[in-house]
């Protein structure tokens, strides 16, 4: 059986990629995942707002209270030198690719051109094989409208993509108006792969504090269907890869992402759920299956679903909604 | 052989510093102003790498004292090291013992000194000679650096001397005006290092050094036979010594070019009337004397440089034979002495030669006596010619004073201060800022910038706040093309900069500034509105000296540029662009370089904000038309309130405006005593936003005033009819409760004591219904409601406290209904340890007595003009006093002796009067509990009726009971103070007052670092953590203080953090109080030295707790006596990993950041550090270990 996939020109030997995600906060559980199966991991995301944040907050506190009272005119000793960045982050990158046989895949979060950008290329320096730039944005100016919104998201993915020579995938969020056309413009832009999509901290009400708080949600099984409509839309229509996340927990769920189109899908909820070993088990799921079904390599099964492919491309558009209300009925 | 050394320009501590790095092995340190930054120099530059000449890095090493460094510093010498310490003051004194041994042992080293005064009357940080001239008896030679050029060549001087001459040096210079100025300076290379120190001379001291390989006996007891003898053999090193120092500075003027004297002469040749002395004061002089004499004058100086040993010879042979008068000036006080110490080796000198025909002047010369510039008094020209022409008097004042209004004794003399020797081709710089504002920063990089890039020549030299919370900074900058001598503040300022638009209302900010000056103000207003907004003393001042104003408005520019409230760079741009010091664009190219050099590595968007912020200065900068008339009426408010008592507002207030120098002596007190209840004069009006009470959301917790560190959120309880006269803006609800059943509640803030911290805020647990945002208290603008506020708050401070004997002491609402006698100190906005002090105020304040270590609590509680310490309506309150750092524990126990004792006489006197008193009444005295408000309200009012009752009772034993008579009420003796005390310098001390059993109540304010001097280490701090001196993270846990304290049994010990558990916090107080024995509670105090948001510091508390970084627990041995078990933890298990905490302070942060290895490795070991000990807690609350040891 071959399972082996092409994902940002990268040759991977099977669709399961652990996504970013805590598992690859230390060196012992990235390499878990590559002992359990996975082909390629993507680290966890630095985030514009740490990059930031981070110097200015140290300058801030590393300078506040200074010169003001004669018997102490700072606080802390003069470190000459330290790191202004996360660079722990390219040191971790730099030993996961000594480390691993597998691709690392560096994963940068942010939405404004900034100085953080610099850090694509670090990543790059770092050894990364590709990286994977995850923007989101909450856009809630009653005054921003939908061009000047994607118009920044491509401003942001060109001046990432121009400052490094590794291929560079972008997550996106799937609350575009057209998500085709922004696939399309980020296509034309040469980025290299598309990550459908991006599931988003969603705020919550704790009833306690009467505060708002974050809080990460693990994905369920039935987010699979958003991403899944759109892979399967988009296959074959631009030349970037396409990675499936959200929702992806079990065989059933990789092999009909690798159906409608995708290059590899990535596992986030369910390793976080079950350990990393749940590679292992989903990958021979997968192989039972094709063998079951007939199917001798992921290639051959790469989008033989997608809306190109299928018999009724129109389950993929609305009048698919139409469908669903009678099989309700 | 001169080189092209680099000109650096650097204060005077680095400077030693940086000699002394290059040429010790071993480094033993402590922390005291102001010579603190030698240490850390030293301390950085190893966690560095740096290595010294040999090639090796230094070992720095802090230790628990100056007695522990100088005793380090011993034995690393008898080992054979090169090794050397740096101190002043206090921690001078703590080294004689060693000193004694060291130069008695002829080991070579040379510890250098920031001279400090010694405290007295009063603690001082700032310079003077009172410690140098306290050891000149431990027979070390004592080398003067005057400039801080000086301070580099005396380091290398003194080092290649003590090698040669075997007699260890003292190098000193002055605290302050020295140490903390800045200048440029030729730095010396390792090359004329190399040449000044000779190998074969280390290797001699080597070979002189204990080795087992050839073992010596040293440090022998010797008796009455041969001590006297062995104690003379040094006398030839002595008599050698002043020569080797010559020949060093011969060997130095060739290496270096630069030409010293151990007794340097500048002046007319002719001289008759010279002035001698030592120390930064001499370049005053040096200048005022070549004006002088440029004048026509036939004057000069004679600058001490080895002052011991003090060579007869060389002295004698300085001076010129022209002269006739002698002025000898000394920067110290003995009081009772026929003299001064120089003065006395003055006219010692001249007598013997008179007396061997050695006088070298054809008449015995006039010799004058004057003490200048204690604890660091300003020493100008004006004073400096004062002396000259006391001189020139038939019947000159001897033993005078000059630069004070010495009105009791007569001493001082009079001087013209607007006579100056300040030059007009010298640029003379004053800018007035916030120490939040970066002012300081930003002159310190002009200096370099100036002094780096230019030929000029630089000094800066800073005036600091003594409060930590709004404190504002003076900035002294001179800039001109000849090096600079003049070592006194600018008041004849060519530029002065504002930058803060509320000085104008506080200072008169143009009172140096000259005729044409030019004046830079940070004003909201722009150029064609400005005018009319300027207070009358300044339109005034502009129009008559003509002074050229320019405005920008630098927070505008800031937040366009996206530097948030960062002003330094825009106001430095703007003083680039018009003082003229630089070509504008030059100046803007070397600003631009010094961001690039500053910021590079912090970031590039750092350095793009500072670009932009630079560009859009000058944009933004305009010149003001002048009017020709004054149009305003404003006039500065008082900032002293008019309603203190007279001589409050007469000496205090004057001291609060910035004009103490104007206190004539008489003003002062005799013996350093001073009224409490100070701190609520001042009206500092320092928060821009103060917190405002919604009556409806509240739940009337009382958290808020718990918190308070400035005491200016405050509650009171009271009964409706007190709200007649209320002003309409005053706020009151039902109380809820059943103690005060339909009286009215009221949360009051003082509007202008708050200092913006919003702690208060950040606790308040309640919410508004309909906005979740909106709590029981939020920060609202103070300008609008400062003075609807101030008439709430004087008419709230007039509603009667509420009776002590009702309040539910032990719950946390109750509790804060009484009134804290710690109010509006000038700790930090939002400081950590002030709650804690304020609520032993609360609670036991009436009946206090404190003994205070030295730290930020003896600064924020009786640092002048005013004190935070309280009394209460019936004036009571807590009487406090500071002794000195390491001695606090026995200090306070010596109070608690007597209180005792006084106690027990006081008993004894009611015994034997019985009869004359009365029976119920001398019982009642006798058997009164005491144990509640209750029990010593009634107690009290026994003793009042005692007192009546002696007045009629005609005996002595009467009046002494009279005197003792108040002992009879119960004392609460409190001896409080910061880590560095209890855990290092005082430790030994606290150890033993805790064994002693004696009824004292220890609280240290836990802010596991040095806080007072900068943040330095200590046995408090944890593992992991960056410090000063543990540059690279602390490598060991942090001690266990309360574990110790245990080990005795009978010490009642509690940890408490006021931002986790505030309930155990004040049950710990209480119970700790109640102890009749020995009480430690250690308090965690969150503190701006850990790098934190302040106005999140009890959160930042709770986290410590959670994470088991700081267990609560209370050790209560009076539970053992009822069998239970005496360890009671009071906190949960850890619930989270300790990173959660540490992510959330930069001393932890700031280790991953400058070293990642280690801050893991370290950061593993931590973790185990909170295990190991949360599992032996655990252990010690389910075993009841403690109950056994009882």
């Amino acid at each position: 059986m071959d399972l082996k996939t092409t994902y940002l020109g990268l040759k991977l030997k099977n669709p399961i990629v652990p996504s970013a995600s805590p598992l690859s906060y230390s060196l012992d559980s990235m390499k878990q995942l590559e002992d359990a199966g996975a082909s390629a991991i993507v680290m966890y995301s630095l985030f514009e707002e740490q990059i930031a944040h981070e110097r200015s907050e140290l300058l801030h506190y590393l300078s506040h209270g200074t010169e003001s009272y004669a018997e102490a005119l700072s606080y802390f000793p003069d470190v000459q030198q330290y790191n202004t960045g996360p660079e722990e982050y390219l040191e971790h990158i730099h030993k996961a690719k000594k480390s691993l046989e597998i691709p690392v895949i560096g994963s940068l979060n942010g939405v404004s051109v900034g100085g953080w950008i610099e850090y694509a290329k670090k990543i790059q320096d770092a050894g990364a094989d590709a990286l994977e730039l995850n923007m989101y944005y909450i856009p809630t100016s009653l005054d921003v409208s939908a061009t000047e919104l994607e118009n920044k998201y491509l401003e942001v993915a060109k001046t990432v993509k121009n400052s490094v020579t590794i291929p560079v995938a972008i997550k996106m969020s799937a609350f575009f108006t057209s998500v085709a056309n922004i696939a399309k413009k980020f296509d034309n832009l040469g980025i290299n792969g598309l990550v459908l999509f991006n599931r988003f901290y969603q705020p919550d009400i704790d009833l306690e504090a009467l505060e708002i708080q974050p809080n990460v949600i693990l994905s369920t099984p039935q987010a699979l269907r958003l991403p899944m409509r759109w892979i399967a839309i988009l296959h074959g229509r631009i030349r970037a890869s396409l990675a499936a996340s959200s929702g992806i927990h079990k065989s059933e769920d990789v092999i009909k992402m690798l159906l409608a189109g995708s290059d590899v899908t990535m596992m986030c909820s369910a390793l976080l759920k079950y350990g990393p070993d749940h590679i292992k088990k989903t990958l021979a799921d997968v192989e039972q299956w094709m063998k079951d079904n007939e199917y001798i390599s992921v290639q051959q099964m790469k989008g033989s679903m997608s809306q190109k492919s299928v018999a009724d491309p129109a389950a993929f558009e609305r009048a698919n909604y139409m469908k669903s209300l009678y099989s309700y009925k | 052989m001169k080189q092209n050394r680099k000109m650096v320009t650097i204060d005077g501590n680095e400077a030693a510093a940086y000699v002394a790095h290059k040429t010790n092995e071993v480094i033993a340190i402590y922390p005291i102003t102001p010579s603190s930054p030698m240490g850390e120099w030293s301390d950085e530059w190893s966690a560095l790498g740096k290595k010294n000449l040999w090639g090796t890095i230094p070992q720095v090493v802090e230790m628990q004292s100056e007695g522990g460094a100088s005793g380090a510093v011993h034995g690393a010498l008898q080992a054979g090291a090169l090794s050397t310490t740096f101190t002043s003051a206090q921690g001078l004194l703590l080294m004689i013992p060693n000193m004694f041994k060291i130069a008695g042992e002829l080991t070579p080293t040379v510890f250098h000194i920031a001279a400090r005064t010694v405290a007295t009357h009063a603690l001082s940080i700032f310079g003077e000679h009172s410690d140098v001239m306290a050891v000149r008896s431990t027979g070390w030679a004592m080398l003067s650096s005057n400039s801080l050029q000086e301070i580099m060549d005396f380091a290398l001087i003194s080092q290649a001397a003590t090698l040669e001459s075997r007699i260890p040096f003292i190098h000193f210079f002055d605290g302050f005006r020295s140490s903390h100025e800045v200048m440029k300076m030729e730095q010396l290379t390792d090359e004329d290092m190399r040449a000044m120190l000779s190998d074969e001379l280390i290797r001699e001291h080597r070979s002189r050094a204990m080795s087992p390989d050839r073992p010596v006996l040293r440090g022998t007891a010797q008796n009455p036979d041969v001590y006297f003898q062995a104690r003379e053999t040094v006398n030839p090193y002595y008599d050698a010594c002043p020569a080797i120092v010559e020949k060093a500075m011969r060997k130095f003027e060739q290496v270096v070019g630069r030409k010293y004297e151990l007794f340097q002469y500048f002046g007319a040749p002719d001289a008759d009337r010279i002035i001698i002395m030592m120390g930064s004061g001499a370049e005053a002089a040096h200048e005022t004397v070549e004006y002088l004499n440029a004048k026509g004058e036939k004057i000069g100086i004679l600058k001490v440089r080895l002052y011991r040993p003090f060579s007869a010879e060389h002295f004698l042979n300085a001076i010129p034979k022209s002269v006739k008068q002698i002025t000898v000036l000394d920067r110290t006080k003995e009081p009772g002495s026929t003299g001064e110490p120089l003065y006395q080796d003055v006219v010692t000198t001249f007598s013997e030669a008179f007396i061997n025909n050695k006088m070298p002047l054809p008449a015995y010369p006039k010799i004058l006596s004057g003490r200048y510039g204690l604890s660091s008094k300003e020493f100008t020209p004006a004073m400096v010619k004062a002396v000259y022409d006391e001189m020139k008097k038939s019947q000159p004042k001897n033993h005078f004073t000059v630069g004070i209004n010495d009105d009791v004794t007569k001493t001082s003399l009079d001087y013209d201060p607007t006579f100056t020797t300040e030059s007009d081709d010298v640029v003379r710089a004053l800018f007035f800022g916030l120490g939040a504002d970066g002012t300081v920063s930003a002159n310190k990089n002009s200096i370099k910038i100036i002094g780096e890039d230019t030929d000029f020549y630089a000094q800066g030299y800073f005036v600091y706040d003594s409060k930590k919370s709004g404190s504002t900074t003076i900035s002294h900058l001179r800039f001109g093309p000849r090096p600079i001598h003049s070592t006194y503040l600018i008041d004849k300022a060519s530029f002065v900069a504002c930058h803060q638009w509320f000085f104008l209302e506080k200072y008169d900010v143009l009172k140096s500034a000259i005729p044409g000056s030019t004046f830079l103000l940070n004003s909201l207003f722009g150029p064609d509105e400005v005018w009319d907004k300027l207070p009358k003393h300044i339109q005034q001042q502009i129009l008559e000296k003509k002074i050229k104003l320019f405005v920008i408005d630098a927070y505008k520019v800031a937040r366009q540029t996206d530097m948030g409230n960062r002003i330094n760079t825009i106001m430095q741009t703007c003083f680039f662009a018009i003082s003229g010091v630089l070509p504008k664009d030059e100046a803007i190219k070397a600003i631009k370089y010094s961001i690039e050099k500053t910021y590079g590595k912090k970031g590039s968007d750092i350095v793009q904000q500072n670009y932009k912020a630079v560009d859009q200065t000058l944009a933004n900068l305009f010149e003001v038309k002048i009017p020709n008339k004054i149009t305003s009426n404003f006039e500065m408010p008082p900032t002293f309130s008019p309603d203190a008592p007279e001589y409050v507002k007469n000496v205090l207030g004057k001291i609060f405006a910035g004009n103490g120098d104007e206190l004539p002596v008489s003003a002062m007190p005799k013996d350093g005593t001073f009224p409490t209840a100070t701190a609520q004069w001042e009206k500092r009006n320092i928060a821009l936003e103060i917190p405002v009470w919604e009556p409806e959301i509240c739940i009337q917790c009382n958290k808020c005033v718990m918190v308070c560190p400035h005491a200016a959120i405050r509650t009171k309880v009271y009964e409706p009819i007190l709200l007649t006269n209320a002003p309409s803006t005053f706020k009151s609800i039902d109380f809820k409760g059943a103690e005060y059943k339909g009286w009215k509640y009221t949360i009051q803030i003082a509007p202008e004591d708050c200092t913006e911290c919003s702690l208060c805020v950040d606790v308040c647990p309640a919410k508004s219904k309909s906005e979740a945002r909106v709590k029981a208290i939020n920060m609202k603008p103070q300008p609008p409601i400062r003075e609807s506020e101030r008439a709430n708050y004087d008419f709230f401070l007039n509603i009667p406290d509420v009776d002590r004997r009702t309040a539910k002491i032990d719950t946390i609402k109750g509790s804060q209904f009484l009134r804290p006698l710690f109010e509006y100190s000038g700790a930090c906005a939002g400081c950590g340890e002030t709650p804690y002090v304020k609520l032993v105020t609360q609670l036991f304040g009436d009946r206090a007595i404190i003994a205070n270590a030295t730290g930020c609590s003896s600064i924020y509680g009786g640092n002048l003009p005013t004190t935070p310490y309280a009394v209460d309506q019936n004036g009571r309150g807590p009487t406090w006093s500071n002794s000195l750092f390491e001695d606090n524990a026995e200090f306070g126990l010596g109070m608690r002796l007597t209180v005792d004792k006084h106690t027990e006489m006081a008993r004894e006197l009611v015994e034997n009067l019985k009869g004359q008193i009365g029976e119920p009444l001398a019982g009642e005295l006798l058997n009164a509990v005491q144990n509640d408000e209750a029990d010593i309200y009634e107690q009290r009012e026994r003793v009042k009726i005692l007192k009546d009752k002696l007045k009629s009772i005609n005996s002595p034993e009467a009046q002494s009971l009279n005197s003792l008579a108040d002992n009879l009420v119960k004392r609460s003796v409190w001896i409080i103070g910061g880590d560095g005390w209890a855990y290092d310098i005082g430790y030994g001390g606290l150890d033993h007052v805790i064994a002693s059993g004696k009824n004292i109540n220890i609280l240290v304010l836990d802010t596991e670092v040095y806080s007072n001097t900068g943040g330095q280490m200590s046995k408090a701090t944890s593992r992991s953590a960056i410090a000063k001196f543990a540059a690279n993270g602390k490598p060991t846990a942090k001690k266990d203080l309360g574990l110790l304290a245990m080990g005795y049994g009978n010490v009642y010990v509690a940890t408490v953090a006021m931002g986790s558990n505030d309930l155990q916090t004040l049950r710990a107080f209480i119970e700790a109080e109640a102890y009749n024995g020995p009480s430690i509670i250690i308090a965690y105090s969150h503190c701006i030295a850990h790098g934190i948001n302040m106005a999140r510091g009890m959160q930042n508390q709770k986290l410590a707790v959670d994470t088991g970084y700081f267990p609560l627990y209370r050790y209560n041995p009076m539970l053992a006596v009822d069998g239970k078990n005496p360890f009671k933890l009071d906190s949960k298990a850890p619930s989270k990993p300790l990173k959660e905490f540490t992510d959330l302070e930069t001393r932890f942060k700031m280790l991953e950041k400058s070293y990642p290895q280690r801050a893991k490795e370290l950061s593993v070991l931590a973790q185990g550090d909170v295990n190991a000990r949360w599992k032996m807690y655990e252990h010690l609350a389910s075993s009841g270990d403690g109950a056994e040891k009882k």
